[in-house]
């Protein structure tokens, strides 16, 4: 399988371990990754607020220079990333009069034509190549956290049940792993306040964090860097909210899959994390 | 030489204001054959009806063409007004001005010379128009009510009361329908079944009904006055004639962990079983895909422990045809259930029940005997939330439409919650309170003031269990989108009212029409409530709209009196738009040729085979032949035709020709 890849800013910044678990994984599952040529920024968090131009222009460059590369499908991995193509993409498909406007600012013929998808929906194809390849079964409790942006809003996303979803429950199964019955699957973690309200952050990840562990899970499996931000790299804000050390890790799916798979958990970013992957590390291969 | 006059009318603004009445009328006194062409402000009334009758008869006119609103409006007014002059009603045609031309033009030149063009093709179809006589048809007086709760059982009683013949279908094995599982009924709190029964066994003894329980409609053919349904009598496995309602069967059954529909999935029942214990027959029925006996070849308990012999476990299914002059549909409804929400949970919790299921677990004769248990472990439930508008008003995940029960009964379940546990505490969820009724809104306020329910203005987001408790997260949008959270032992669910099962398959099988949730639809919103667009067939209660007790017995009332109204004649008068096929004299007969492709185009089966004879006997040729009682006017006939043998009376090919030539 051909498929081209957007990774977007997070996955060269705070979220590496995503980019390089994600690329690992797929490679092993023999996915060639094309990278989108001269990407840019997908506008997440602030362009779609401030204009509504530039919130359409940014994600119709992207997809303009993969149809360019003559790819048909784009992963990428970061919610908000996969979020943003997707609404624009179907803005600019209901509202055909602004093209002209588009392919003008970003001096590119736009087609519409690329689909793009996220992590779950590439893996989910391949979970039964992914069976066939699990070697060390992951046999955690784990609480599947797909946060919101994956799911919403369903008429753009049209990904899962927006309420409930289930996709991410039913790959962790197929690589051997638990997951728990959990209320806060899509839940806010707090998402770009990662970095301007901490406070908010550790009180809302906290109600997360609290409650996974509360339902016996060994870990918290996310989707999203955001997500991960605050589960991870907040988890000294929330345990100080919370009064209680709280050592429960979260990993991305990528890594979940890849452990296993038997892959090396330093090819998969584990050591990166603020909290330990414990687990991992008594594979003996993180030290 | 025809003597047409036209009538233009301004429908006050509707269509003066867009085209040029006076221009228009002008205009059409040019047209060959016209002979009286005039304007006037409002034709449909007393003087401009009079003002076209004078004109028929001083200028000896043989047609007309009113120029005005749509003929569903007015055709039979003017008809009714040309025929009063002495010419024949179907010598009057309309041009819809309105509706065609001055609702959908801006005003202008082209507009009013659209106007003088609908009415130019009009003019030419009354110069082919031939006077026609409406056709009569008889009128069977039995009337048969499909659904017998309260709805169905009021139009019967009515009906029965007013000397006429019913036959009651219910699908189930007991009338009484939704109303027969409720507590106590709003705005009033007395006793649903304590009303409900008397009308029940009255039915049941009614010398003018006929109760066919455990039975569906199957087949539906003829029209108004005239109907031929087919009914399956499902088998009970009982000899109803010899079975005494004693229920030792039942006492008897060995297989008793059935899920019991009646008590919504709260108590259980056996495989031989009545519905509850004061249903109408009270005969049991056995529940072949749970009956031992059927699943294994073994056990026939029943069969043993009848005193009187009535088991029949080899009965089968039965088809009756019945002779019926009109059908009345109340159908009813049913409730969307829990497990349609994955905020709250996807029904897997089971404290998180529907409003059904609250009344079976507060009324008497519900698996609580009354007292307020909730479903998981038996305990007394100390806070209970109710959540209004759960899937009705919703159109991302619901209905959009307003279930309009669900305020009333909502306020109802926390009063009763509260006049059973009076430590309790109640809260209710709501977008807003419809409590637009006779005495409604009084009761919410005295739930909300004398039995101190709390209300909160808003919706909730989530609800999951956390150490026995249902956690409620919702919002109170009146103290400024305050999030507010709820540790509640259950939920009470008011889910939306939907269409009932198989309500678009059953409107199909009667030719009626039904809207996009499957609500069967009626004749107009307004004017025509109960009546649908099929005639001969109405419509009582919920499976029309989301309705309560009051309105479905008002509606039930309206619809046997339409049906009392039609059965007042032994004959009925239809209209004569029917398709005929050409008589030509010997030797040709008619220009049909026999072929009968058209016998299979009809949908109404009104396509005969006729056989010419010559004296001796001989069969000369068969021809068709069509019975004007069954045809619809459809055309499809027309079209299929080959030989153009068929016409249709009152548009026919002459006619439609002479119109598009015109243009």
């Amino acid at each position: 399988m051909r498929i081209g890849y957007y990774p977007g800013c997070s996955l060269l910044g705070s979220s590496r371990e995503f980019d390089e678990s994600a690329r690992t994984v797929l490679e092993a599952l023999d996915v060639e990754l094309v990278e989108v040529p001269d990407w840019n920024c997908c506008g997440a968090s602030s362009a779609h607020i401030l204009n509504h131009e530039l919130s359409l222009a940014l994600p119709a460059r992207i997809l303009a220079l993969a149809e360019q590369a003559g790819l048909t499908e784009v992963l990428a991995p970061c919610a908000a990333c996969s979020n943003r193509l997707l609404s624009a993409q179907q803005h600019l498909e209901q509202h055909r009069e602004l093209w002209a406007g588009v392919q003008e600012a970003i001096g590119l013929p736009y087609k519409g034509t690329v689909k793009v998808v996220n992590i779950l929906e590439v893996l989910d194809r391949l979970k039964e190549h992914i069976a066939v390849k699990t070697t060390a079964p992951f046999t955690k409790k784990v609480a599947s956290y797909y946060g919101c942006l994956l799911v919403r809003p369903p008429r753009i996303v049209n990904f899962d049940r927006p309420e409930d979803p289930q996709s991410m429950d039913r790959l962790l199964q197929a690589v051997g792993a638990i997951p728990v019955e959990w209320p806060f699957k899509t839940e806010c973690c707090g998402a770009a306040f990662s970095v301007t309200r901490t406070d908010l952050v550790a009180r809302l990840s906290g109600k997360l964090v609290q409650d996974a562990v509360k339902r016996g899970a060994d870990a918290i499996v996310v989707a999203c860097p955001m997500c991960h931000s605050n589960l991870d790299l907040r988890r000294a804000e929330i345990n100080e909210h919370l009064q209680e050390e709280y050592t429960i890790p979260a990993m991305f799916i990528t890594q979940v899959v890849g452990l296993a798979l038997g892959l090396d958990p330093k090819a998969l970013g584990l050591h990166r994390h603020m909290v330990p992957v414990e687990f991992a590390e008594t594979a003996g291969a993180l030290s | 030489m025809s003597r047409i006059g036209v009538f233009t009318c301004h429908c006050g603004e509707n269509i003066g204001a867009t085209v040029d009445c006076a221009k228009v009328a002008e205009m059409c006194r040019a047209i060959p054959g016209v002979v009286h062409s005039v304007d006037y402000k409002y034709m449909c009334s007393d003087p401009g009806q009079r003002m076209m009758q004078e004109a028929i008869r001083e200028h000896q006119l043989d047609g007309v063409v009113v120029a005005a609103c749509s003929p569903r409006m007015h055709e039979p007014t003017f008809r009714r007004a040309v025929s009063g002059a002495g010419i024949n009603p179907y010598m009057c045609e309309m041009a819809n001005l309105r509706e065609h031309c001055s609702w959908v033009h801006e005003k202008g030149e082209a507009t009013t010379n659209k106007a003088a063009d609908l009415i130019r093709v009009l003019v030419e179809k009354v110069k082919h128009n031939e006077p026609l006589h409406p056709i009569k048809v008889p009128v069977t007086r039995t009337a048969m009510v499909i659904g017998g709760g309260v709805g169905g059982i009021q139009v019967a009683l009515d009906i029965a009361n007013g000397g006429h013949k019913v036959v009651l279908v219910e699908k189930s094995p007991s009338i009484g329908g939704h109303m027969s599982q409720l507590s106590e009924t709003f705005p009033t709190l007395d006793c649903s079944q304590c009303i409900l029964t008397p009308r029940m066994v009255e039915a049941a003894q009614h010398p003018n009904i006929t109760l066919m329980t455990y039975s569906e409609v199957e087949k539906v053919d003829g029209f108004i006055g005239n109907f031929k349904v087919t009914v399956r009598k499902k088998a009970r496995k009982l000899d109803e004639k010899l079975c005494t309602g004693c229920g030792l069967c039942i006492q008897k059954c060995p297989n008793k962990k059935i899920s019991d529909e009646f008590n919504e999935g709260l108590g259980t029942r056996t495989a031989i079983y009545v519905p509850f214990p004061q249903a109408v027959p009270n005969k049991p029925v056995i529940d072949m895909k749970n009956c031992t006996f059927y699943k294994t070849g073994k056990c026939k308990v029943c069969e043993k422990m009848c005193p009187t012999g009535a088991i029949r476990f080899e009965q089968e299914d039965e088809l009756v045809t019945l002779d019926i002059g009109a059908i009345v549909l109340a159908t009813g409804f049913k409730l969307m259930k829990t497990d349609a929400f994955p905020e709250y949970g996807y029904g897997k919790h089971k404290d998180i029940i529907d409003g059904m299921q609250f009344e079976r677990l507060a009324s008497a004769s519900g698996p609580t005997s009354g007292v307020m248990k909730r479903p998981s472990d038996g305990k007394e439930p100390k806070t209970v939330v109710f959540i209004a508008c759960s899937g009705s008003r919703d159109r991302a995940k619901g209905v959009p439409y307003c279930s309009k029960i669900c305020c009333m009964y909502t306020a109802k379940h926390a009063m009763l919650y509260k006049h059973k546990v009076h430590s309790g505490k109640a809260y209710v969820f709501y977008m807003d309170i419809r409590a637009a009724g006779k005495d409604y809104d009084e009761f919410v306020r005295r739930a909300i003031e004398e039995d101190e329910v709390k209300y909160i203005r808003g919706r909730v987001s989530r609800i999951y269990e956390e150490d026995g408790k249902l956690i409620v997260m919702g919002a109170d949008t009146l103290m400024g989108g305050e999030p507010v959270v709820i540790k509640a032992d259950m939920v009470v669910l008011a889910t939306a009212v939907q269409s009932n099962d198989r309500s678009e398959e059953l409107a199909q099988t009667l030719h009626v029409s039904y809207d996009s949730y499957g609500f069967f639809a009626e004749a107009h919103p307004k004017l025509r409530p109960v009546e649908t667009n099929t005639a001969g067939i109405f419509l009582a209660g919920a499976c029309q709209a989301p309705r309560d007790i009051p309105e479905t017995v008002a509606q039930a009332s309206g619809a046997a009196a339409k049906v009392v109204g039609l059965f007042s004649n032994e004959e009925l008068t239809r209209e004569p738009i029917v398709a005929v096929v050409n008589r030509q004299a010997a030797p040709v007969y008619s220009t049909c040729t026999g072929c009968f492709l058209c016998q299979g185009a009809c949908p109404y089966q009104a396509i005969e085979q006729e056989e010419i004879k010559a004296r001796d006997g001989q069969i000369l040729m068969t021809l068709a032949r069509i019975n004007p009682g069954l045809c619809q006017g459809c055309g499809t006939c027309v079209a299929t035709c080959r030989t153009k043998a068929i016409d249709l009376q009152g548009f026919s090919n002459e006619q439609l020709y002479a119109e598009l030539m015109t243009l």
